[in-house]
């Protein structure tokens, strides 16, 4: 497991970064973490000739909360959102995914940008972010410009960053209301057999607003806009719960893998989306 | 002279036997100042890796390695036309068949080593390989052992003699081209007069799934040939140094004596290290080649997908019984999947190891196994985790077994083992399959365990559960995973046990020093068990000199008495107890030399703990220390000076270690997501040498067995693709998926052993694995499941749960 060859770079700023980008092309990456590049470039399956650390580039770290969202530095540690009491308090989500995500040695290095970059769709906060409605900075040689989490992944490791593009902050509206990261894995350190992100907004006995998102069910994460609505306007009964299961299930599509066959994955997505929802409507 | 210090404090004061004395190895792994293979860096050290093939099964059309040899840094591709001319493109097997070093014109398994680069280092090494390029014919894959007995297919074409026919293999006439051995033990015709005739007959068929070890440190090794005086010295992470050295000298040529094996510190074996690999070969080759030494080390891919695995058993069973339980007769069969060479590291005599076993700890009169022996195209191995003696294999079996005649029966499965343990008074026991069991007293274990775990209140927890659950007022289910094993180990006898000929026996030689301190060195190497505390634990009771001023040297065969090694728990049985046998030879001559010091006759002083006092005038003595320094100090009439012993021991039988488990299991069945709630293990080794050791080989046992219960597995696809290639797929349970383990005790020293020891380090893995398959199976128990595979993972445990209609 020795990756080939590949020039190392450690630039100091943005446009550093950017010109080495345009001047590399398809051969360049950005590393912020390392945690998912690195072992990709050890079996051989990312191909890196040109290795470009942001760990050095200003600008990307910090979370910052207003009134108007919250802002993430792309360059942000997972172990560092889960230490972040105030983020907690403004959008404690957050640090319930994260502490689902890997391990504490994992999350001490991988950052929110990376994970949300990657395109991998077992990664834990593109369907988080989704729930959330974030949007993604992006800068590159044409500029600066924001796309919205939910409309940034195409396919497996396609998103709508552009080659030449970083990503530099994450910025989500301040969630309201119950909230809940549910996720089944093998073991610590594995990816979603199959992860529900809800934000869910109660008013008396009524649900008023739903956001859903699921992971590693589809190759890009599934926010599930009619699950949510199949919850707005009920008093999240039983009936509730189903309409919503079902409309998640016609929008996921799981594939086989070694976390087992397409029924059983189905099957998991719907319990692991009751729990989560009932345990947000608890919390609202 | 008045003494003191009483007699409990100079017994104190050795930190013998019964002591849970602080590992001596702890204070330099703790900080990092282990020395591993990886760890040795040489002057001008070359770094070997391997081409392997993606294909499981395909004939090989042409290796090019020009492009190759033009990377930087790379000095040489070894093929198997290069090994060829030395004789060394094939090598012998411990089980008596051959294997390619490289691949002679076909590959067999996904891994397999095709071509060698060797290069200045390993980064090098890495893009010669890619640079290496093999040209691949494909061959139809078999992975499936029944379909390899009816395929065309040949893998194995070196096996088949002229026009078709099948000479015989290592262990006997072979049935098909594809089959290895046949191996029978017991009474086949009146096994089935028995089962014909029975009240009550419970069949099962079952599979216990392929597995690997995975230790910390991959298998690697560092070869130096001088050419100058002619000597190799070939660092390894060998289980088994000095069958190691053997090996190398007949299948090189070397003479034994110019060839020095060293274990250096060892991060984990579990029988994964006992095999010799083509990587070994080749480094040798390599280092003579070059001049220079040459390192190989596996990577994690390497290690799990082509070293050595464990098990891969389909076991069928019959068992019969009377309509009150008692059990008359039980027959098995095994079709075991061996992969493309018969490559285990099983005794001689003993192909399917000691899966005879299989009658456990029950009073069975009548029994009857065969195991049939395939080639497939998967890796070869067949030793980790116990694998060569397939005990864990043989106990899994008997436990399901009973578990599905408790359901045949309607009878309680603990009650249904009570009636069927043989008992105290049978001791010895011979079973029918053949074993003389040494020792035991399982009735008293068992009723200890039950009551540990309070086991009537867990049935009726349990069977409330199952109301509620039927009720609709939980989602949850409880399974109560019983097991009760017997081990053997300790192998062996030198009258039925031996790897290519070499005697199964172990070894110590110990020098006592003027000072009154001591080395010993043992044939041996441990890889984690802690030998350095416990063997020297064994000394200072028999020689009555502190276990603290007592080294203990294993792994060098320059220095080291010769030894079969460490694996299926023998070191505590074999050569812990040539250990007390030479510990005897020294007090043999202390006691001479103490009663020419002491003016007496030599049947009038006794050894006292730490000295030897004069028979009834204690506090007349001379204590060890300073028979020792008489040892070199006086010219004693009649006795040489000096102080030192060797013993080979020859075990008069195995050892017969036997425990039992208990496993409190909660079950989501939405999920498939089990939660061990209890974990309770009764473990007799005989004699406990050291209770913070032997606790500590029970919490890691009985994790490796977790694993392997729940979702540790090799698995392939159809076309011989490794499916669990690395730690995200294979299943390493962490911190995380580990219960809290309650160890309890019974002693029953084996009588035969000189101190009544038995050996603990693999009867967790025994016991466990079926301990926690039974929880799973228990929890279903009510609503009809008989027996589902395992790994029981959370899509196999929903599966169970969704077949049975639980999700309707
Ligand atoms: C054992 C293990 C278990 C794991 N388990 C989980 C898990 O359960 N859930 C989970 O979500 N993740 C998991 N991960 C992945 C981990 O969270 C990674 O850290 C994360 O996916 C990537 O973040 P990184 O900072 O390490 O990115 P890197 O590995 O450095 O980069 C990943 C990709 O994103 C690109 N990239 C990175 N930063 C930027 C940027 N600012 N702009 C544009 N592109 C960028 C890189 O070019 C690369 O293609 C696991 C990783 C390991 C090793």
């Amino acid at each position: 497991m020795i990756p080939a060859a590949f020039a190392y770079y450690r630039p100091t700023d943005m446009a550093g970064v950017i010109s080495l980008l345009q001047e590399h092309g398809d051969d360049a990456r950005v590393m912020a973490g390392g945690h998912s590049l690195i072992p990709m470039m050890k079996l051989r399956m990312a191909d890196v000739p040109h290795l470009i650390d942001l760990q050095a580039v200003g600008g990307l770290s910090g979370i910052a909360i207003g009134s108007g969202g919250i802002r993430i530095g792309a360059m942000v540690t997972q172990s560092e959102i889960i230490d972040d009491d105030a983020l907690s308090a403004a959008a404690p989500i957050l640090r319930e995914a994260a502490l689902q995500i890997a391990d504490p040695q994992v999350r001490n290095m991988g950052t929110v940008g990376g994970n949300v970059a990657n395109g991998d769709p077992g990664n834990d906060m593109p369907g988080l972010m989704q729930c959330l409605d974030a949007t993604f900075s992006l800068i590159g040689p044409d500029g600066v410009r924001d796309v919205p989490a939910r409309a940034f992944y195409e396919a497996a490791y396609m998103t709508a960053r552009g080659d030449e593009e970083v990503l530099t902050a994450v910025t989500i509206p301040l969630p309201a209301g119950g909230y809940a990261y549910e996720k089944q894995k093998r073991k610590i350190g594995d990816y979603a057999t199959a992860a529900a992100a809800v934000q869910i907004v109660k008013d008396g006995d009524i649900c008023t607003a739903a956001s859903i998102a699921m992971t590693n069910l589809s190759d890009t994460p599934i926010f599930s806009e009619a699950a949510g609505a199949a919850l707005i306007g009920t008093s999240v009964d039983d009936a509730a719960l189903q309409a919503a299961t079902d409309a998640m299930q016609g929008d996921i599509d799981p594939s086989e893998d070694n976390r087992g066959p397409v029924a059983f994955k189905k099957h998991v997505a719907g319990v692991v989306l009751r729990r989560a929802i009932a345990r947000a409507w608890s919390r609202a | 002279m008045k003494d003191e210090v009483t007699r409990e404090e100079r017994i104190d004061s050795l930190k013998g036997m019964g002591c849970s004395r602080k590992r001596v190895e702890d204070a330099r792994f703790t900080q990092g100042k282990g020395n591993y293979v990886d760890d040795i860096k040489l002057d001008g050290m070359l770094f070997g890796d391997f081409v392997r093939t993606p294909y499981a099964h395909a004939r090989i059309v042409s290796i090019n390695t020009e492009e190759a040899m033009k990377v930087p840094g790379v000095l040489a591709v070894l093929t198997a036309a290069d090994l060829e001319p030395l004789g060394l493109h094939w090598m012998p097997t411990l089980a008596g068949d051959k294997q390619m070093v490289l691949a002679d014109g076909k590959v067999l398994f996904q891994g397999q080593e095709v071509a060698f680069v060797v290069a200045e280092d390993r980064y090098a090494a890495a893009d010669g390989i890619e640079q290496v390029e093999v040209e691949y014919e494909e061959l139809p894959v078999i992975v499936d052992p029944f379909e390899a007995l009816q395929s065309d297919v040949v893998l194995r074409e070196d096996l088949v003699g002229e026009g078709g026919t099948l000479p015989d293999g290592a262990h006997g006439p072979r049935k098909h081209h594809n089959h290895i051995f046949t191996w029978e033990a017991g009474d086949k015709d009146p096994t089935a007069e028995v089962i014909a005739e029975a009240d009550v007959v419970a069949e099962e068929s079952m599979y216990y799934h392929r597995t690997h070890p995975c230790p910390l440190e991959t298998c690697g090794c560092v070869a130096s040939m001088d050419k100058v005086n002619g000597k190799l010295t070939l660092w390894g992470t060998f289980q088994a140094p000095h069958a190691i050295r053997t090996v190398v000298s007949l299948i090189s040529g070397i003479e034994e004596h110019n060839i020095r094996v060293i274990s250096p510190d060892i991060g984990g074996g579990f029988g994964n290290k006992v095999g010799a690999y083509p990587g070994y070969v080749c480094s040798v080759v390599a280092s003579i080649v070059t001049g220079k030494p040459v390192k190989w080390i596996e990577d994690r891919m390497d290690n799990l997908m082509t070293t050595a695995f464990a098990r891969d058993y389909h076991m069928t069973g019959k068992i019969a019984a009377t309509k009150e339980g008692k059990i008359t007769g039980l027959q098995c069969h095994v079709t075991a999947d061996h992969g493309g060479f018969d490559a285990c590291a099983d005794p001689t005599k003993f192909p399917a190891g000691f899966m005879n076993i299989c009658t456990g700890s029950y009073d069975i009169p009548t029994a009857y196994l065969e195991v049939d022996g395939v080639y497939t195209n998967k890796a070869p191995g067949g030793v980790s985790y116990r694998c060569s003696f397939r005990v864990t294999e043989a106990v899994y079996f008997i436990e399901r077994m009973i578990e599905v005649l408790a359901i045949e029966l309607n009878m309680d499965a603990a009650e249904l083992r009570r009636i069927n343990f043989i008992k105290k008074e049978q001791f010895p026991y011979t079973a029918a399959l053949g074993w003389e069991y040494d020792s035991g007293d399982y009735h008293t274990a068992w009723e200890k365990a039950l009551k540990a775990v309070d086991y009537e209140g867990l049935r009726a927890e349990q069977a409330q559960r199952v109301a509620d659950f039927k009720a609709g007022k939980t989602r949850s289910l409880m399974g109560i995973g019983l097991s009760f094993f017997t081990e053997i180990v300790g192998a062996g006898p030198v009258k039925n046990c031996d790897i290519l000929g070499l005697g199964m026996f172990d070894s110590c030689e110990i020098r006592i020093h003027p000072t009154g301190s001591a080395i010993a060195r043992l044939g041996t190497i441990s890889q984690g068990q802690g030998h350095a505390t416990t063997f020297a634990q064994i000394l200072a009771s028999e020689i009555g000199l502190p276990a603290d001023s007592i080294t203990i040297e294993e792994g060098d065969t320059d220095t080291a008495p010769y030894g079969l090694g460490t694996y299926g728990s023998r070191s505590t049985p074999v050569a812990g107890a040539a250990t007390a046998m030479a510990g005897r030879k020294i007090r043999a001559k202390a006691q001479m030399i103490a009663a020419y010091l002491l003016e007496v006759h030599d049947n009038d002083v006794e050894f006292d703990v730490d000295r030897f006092v004069v028979k009834g005038a204690p506090e007349q003595f001379k204590t060890m220390k300073e028979i020792a320094f008489a040892a070199y100090n006086q010219a004693i009439p009649g006795i040489e000076p000096g102080l030192e012993a060797v013993s080979y021991y020859d075990p008069p039988n195995m050892t017969y270690p036997f425990g039992a488990y208990v496993c409190v299991m909660d079950i989501d069945v939405d999920t498939g997501v089990p939660d061990i709630r209890r974990f309770y293990a009764l473990d007799d080794c005989g004699t406990r040498i050291n209770p913070m050791i032997i606790e500590g080989q029970v919490h890691g046992g009985l994790t490796e067995a977790l694993a392997v219960a729940l979702g540790q597995e090799i698995a392939y696809d159809d076309m011989g693709n490794v499916k669990t290639g690395t730690l995200m797929d294979f299943f390493l349970p962490t911190a995380w998926e580990v219960p809290n383990y309650e160890t309890d005790h019974t002693v029953t020293p084996s009588p035969h052993h000189p101190i009544g020891a038995k050996g603990v380090g693999e009867s967790p893995h025994v016991g466990g694995v079926p301990c926690f398959s039974n929880a799973v199976q228990d929890a279903f128990r009510p609503f009809g499941n008989r027996h589902t595979n395992m790994p029981h993972d959370h899509w196999r445990i929903w599966k169970t749960a969704n077949d049975l209609g639980l999700h309707d």
